[in-house]
């Protein structure tokens, strides 16, 4: 017993050492799963507190490029107001409608990493929750991965486990849009199946499709750059050109949808009945 | 004996928001980012208690990963650099390391450089080499391990030499 005690003191600092290099390795490999949300992230009181101290220094150096910003984007939202076609009742009940738009502010952002994560000032207490969809007036930025009660943590289009369905505008080809980790200004869509001709040409737009419950359809992505088949031949890989420049975040929107338990709901009763 | 703990605190917290809030947003060159908590290693003092660092260490890396959402890897290569710089020093500084006034501000600048390109070595060879997993190509890693490694290195000495004179 006493050398199994001496033997635990003399060599304490290797054994210390090892048993923390564990517990450090488990931390990092436990977060591959995407539902087995990291526990340890920036959206906690403490780094959202100091990271939003930081952003609203920096906010004021910002004010004028945003407020240029936001005119473009009203100037574009009233051009589409003034020429939509008239419907003859409009809804003004907000509880009728399907997605709730939640403005935040981004307090941290990173996009020089294999896995990029944002960081957000609002959380659970602005009901920001887990796997709600995350827009810029540009186009798509990612989806909330974890949120605490004040900040929330988004898993950015620039996450080697970013996974978001997306199509070519006017069209119904759809594939999966996924992030190859070597510059952020590039996403890839896959899984366009191979046909002759090819249904999209460079310049194209890419848009967000319909099989998401957590994106409305077509919110803009990007524009195909270029594009090859893989390496099966069976479909295209695109390079997709980002709207957003992801260096340069400073507000967004989450958006909510209504629906989306509905969806989850009936998705599970029918896998439960096969 | 407090100025020393007080210290210590003081730059171990300077250290992490210096890293978190200015370094971690640099991206020299599009994608690289100094990190330069590394220097904690290098100004803690010789003769303290290896298992007190190793302690700190993982504190450290803690900290670090919290605010870039890095999962634990700085926390891995924070460690093995505390765990390895025992041996790192006793290499560089051979017999001197044996005098109890041995202090590192006190040796030559060739000594204190190689410290601290051999602490940034085993740290980055850690950090990137379980980076590995989530990295595409071998390829961008040595490309990261050798921009990073050389970043953290220029503004690792400008900070040594810019803190060298309040230093006791």
């Amino acid at each position: 017993m006493q050398r199994i005690i001496n033997f635990i003191l003399n060599n304490r600092n290797t054994l210390l050492y090892l048993f923390l290099f564990l517990v450090s390795i488990f931390l990092t490999i436990q977060n591959n799963n995407y539902h087995q949300a990291r526990y340890f992230n920036s959206a906690n009181w403490l780094t959202g507190n100091i990271y939003g101290v930081n952003a609203s220094i920096r906010k004021y150096f910002n004010l004028k490029e945003d407020n240029e910003k936001l005119l473009k984007e009203n100037e574009w939202l009233r051009s589409r107001w003034f020429n939509a076609e008239l419907q003859d009742t409009v809804e003004m009940d907000t509880a009728r409608l399907t997605y709730e738009v939640i403005s935040a502010r981004v307090v941290k952002n990173s996009y020089a990493e294999p896995d990029n994560y944002i960081t957000l000032d609002r959380g659970k207490s602005d009901s920001i929750l887990q796997d709600m969809g995350v827009i810029t007036s540009r186009g798509i930025l990612g989806i909330v991965e974890k949120s605490s009660s004040g900040f929330a943590s988004v898993q950015s289009v620039l996450n080697s486990k970013s996974n978001i369905n997306a199509k070519i505008q006017h069209t119904n080809y759809f594939g999966s849009l996924t992030w190859n980790q070597q510059d952020y200004t590039r996403v890839q869509l896959e899984d366009i199946p191979r046909l002759e001709p090819a249904p999209m040409k460079a310049g194209d737009t890419v848009v967000t499709g319909a099989m998401s419950s957590i994106f409305p359809e077509n919110i803009p992505i990007g524009t195909i750059e270029d594009f090859e088949l893989n390496q099966a031949g069976s479909s295209y890989t695109i390079n997709v050109r980002l709207f957003n420049d992801m260096t340069n975040l400073r507000h967004v929107y989450v958006i909510r949808n209504r629906k989306r338990p509905e969806v989850l709901n009936l998705e599970k009763e029918v896998a439960n009945d096969r | 004996m407090t100025d020393k703990y007080v210290w210590g605190t003081i730059q171990f917290i300077g250290l992490v928001l210096a890293q978190v809030l200015v370094f971690n947003h640099l991206n020299i060159l599009g994608s690289i980012n100094p990190m330069i908590y590394i220097l904690f290693f290098f100004w803690y003092p010789a003769q303290e208690n290896r298992t007190v660092l190793i302690a700190l260490a993982f504190l450290l890396g803690f900290s670090i990963d919290l605010f870039s959402d890095t999962m634990a890897l700085h926390t891995a290569a924070a460690l093995t650099t505390a765990f390895f710089r025992f041996p790192i020093m006793r290499f560089v500084f051979g017999v001197n390391m044996e005098f109890q006034n041995f202090r590192i501000a006190n040796s030559t600048r060739v000594q204190q450089y190689s410290f601290l390109a051999l602490l940034i070595g085993i740290h980055h060879l850690t950090f990137f080499g379980l980076e590995i997993f989530s990295l595409p190509n071998l390829l961008l890693i040595l490309k990261r391990i050798l921009f990073t490694g050389g970043s953290t290195f220029i503004f690792g000495v400008l900070l040594i030499a810019l803190f060298s004179g309040r230093k006791e």
